[in-house]
């Protein structure tokens, strides 16, 4: 095989200050996609944020963003994975809460 | 009762409209410069308030739970893991010694990747790129089986179970064999296919099958037998919004409570007056009934709460219900964490070699 490919690649015709930017990440699907799409518009200095899978039989998804004030996109995919991930461990410690304290139903399941 | 408060139900900006034709208002709007003069920029003081997390039902093999207050593409995150990506461990590969049944070799390989297995998949690696099975990323089973003649079955008998040994070949015949420090690991529950009584072949007197299988962890994506749940599903909640100016004729209030799941809507027997009743109004299967009948015109609007996901999730086994959906955010923090690393690496070297000048 040749050389591995990398998790993350700038696509070309990026601004050289990488204000605007398509970033190509590797082996990631609509499931990152769509939830870092998210959280990276939730941020005011985007101007512009979308994902696509460019076809089926490739094995990655293109993420564009495009930044107000000549801000780095780079920093910004940087915080938005930062915030997803605490957005992990804020729903992970909410589940474990409510199942050690809620009154739920118990069943008996036949399978 | 309809207060439109941030964090009501009845706030409009959380509805999704069920029209009789069409649904409208799907789109989520909580974006920085959407609404005017309103922040609405990730502020995770402020998701924690508004998350809410609630298991409402757990059984052995399934689990219910709500989950308020994130949006669309975070809950179907969750989904997609738990379907593709949380592994388990499967058979993968099959050797057979002797196969006289009639069932071919492929066909019946195939058969055994789909067996659940009770294995826990924390306690095994994923195999390497280069494919080496060690005693910490394989499991090996074997079956041996010969089908015989029963030579004390009634001479009139017809049932192949009592006129023959062993005629069905079924997932308790798989035996695992340990190796090397297995034994000690799975202590107390050795690997075995969670129902022993699924049925593999049939059998008839003088076919044997003699096979050797090495059991992998692998992920959903790559094959659906490595899935680690039946269905990992959710639902919005439905909302049904009666419109105060216009109520239910008393006379046609049993016929409105009809157009509804049994449940949801309560008529008052003394004065025929319709409500909502709100603890039951999961319930509603929005069939939209309600629309066909033009006396309702206007009686009553359909929604749905957009962030407000009602999650079913059913266990295939491998993992007990309540630990799935850790599993899936373990997961999904891992593949942040991968692309973050990433990311950090390229952003040091557009800074470092200056080929790219960073901005700000």
């Amino acid at each position: 095989m040749a050389e591995p490919i990398p998790k993350i690649r700038i696509l070309k015709g990026a601004a050289p200050d990488l204000s605007a930017a398509t970033y190509q990440i590797h082996n990631e699907s609509h499931t990152i996609g769509n939830a870092l799409r998210w959280m990276i518009m939730k941020n005011p200095k985007v101007e512009f944020c979308g994902y696509s899978l460019p076809h089926p039989s490739e094995n990655h998804i293109h993420v564009r963003i495009q930044m107000y004030d000549n801000l780095s996109s780079l920093d910004a995919l940087i915080e938005a994975l930062d915030n997803l991930d605490d957005l992990c461990s804020t729903i992970d410690d909410a589940y474990t809460v409510s199942l050690r304290r809620d009154k739920y139903e118990v069943w008996d399941e036949k399978s | 009762m309809a207060s439109t408060s941030a964090h009501s139900l009845y706030d409009p900006r959380r509805h999704v409209r069920v029209d009789p034709e069409r649904v409208r208002d799907v789109s989520s709007t909580d974006f920085p410069g959407y609404w005017p003069d309103e922040d609405h920029s990730w502020n995770l003081e402020k998701f924690k308030e508004r998350l809410r997390v609630t298991v409402t039902r757990v059984s052995n093999r399934s689990i219910e739970f709500d989950m308020v207050g994130v949006d669309a593409s975070i809950a179907n995150a969750f989904r997609r893991i738990l379907i593709a990506e949380v592994p388990t461990v499967c058979i993968e590969n099959v050797y057979v010694h002797d196969n006289t049944s009639v069932m071919v070799d492929e066909v019946f390989a195939h058969r055994l990747g789909m067996i659940p297995l009770n294995v826990d998949p924390a306690l095994m690696e994923m195999r390497d790129s280069t494919g080496q099975a060690t005693d910490r990323n394989t499991l090996v089973f074997r079956v041996n089986v010969t089908c015989t003649r029963n030579k004390s079955s009634p001479k009139d008998e017809t049932d192949p179970a009592v006129l023959y040994h062993d005629a069905e070949v079924l997932s308790s015949h798989l035996k695992w064999e340990p190796a090397g420090e297995q034994e000690a690991v799975f202590e107390g529950k050795p690997p075995a296919p969670t129902n022993p009584d699924i049925v593999l072949m049939k059998l008839r007197p003088g076919q044997e099958v003699d096979i050797e299988m090495h059991a992998v962890k692998g992920v959903g994506k790559d094959h659906a037998k490595f899935s680690p749940v039946a269905t990992a599903s959710y639902r919005i909640l439905p909302l049904i919004v009666l419109n105060p100016e216009k109520p239910v004729p008393p006379h046609l209030a049993a016929k409105f409570q009809k157009c509804f799941s049994p449940g949801v809507i309560d008529v008052d027997p003394q004065t025929q007056e319709v409500s909502v009743n709100e603890g039951n109004m999961r319930k509603e299967t929005m069939s939209r009934e309600v629309h066909r009948h033009p006396e309702f015109k206007g009686c009553v609007e359909l929604k749905r709460v957009r962030d407000y996901f009602l999650f079913n999730i059913e266990s295939e086994g491998a993992y007990t219900p309540e630990r799935l959906f850790p599993e899936s955010i373990k997961v999904m923090r891992e593949k942040i964490a991968n692309i973050r690393k990433a990311a950090q690496v390229l952003s040091s070297e557009s800074q470092g070699t200056g080929d790219v000048e960073m901005g700000g």
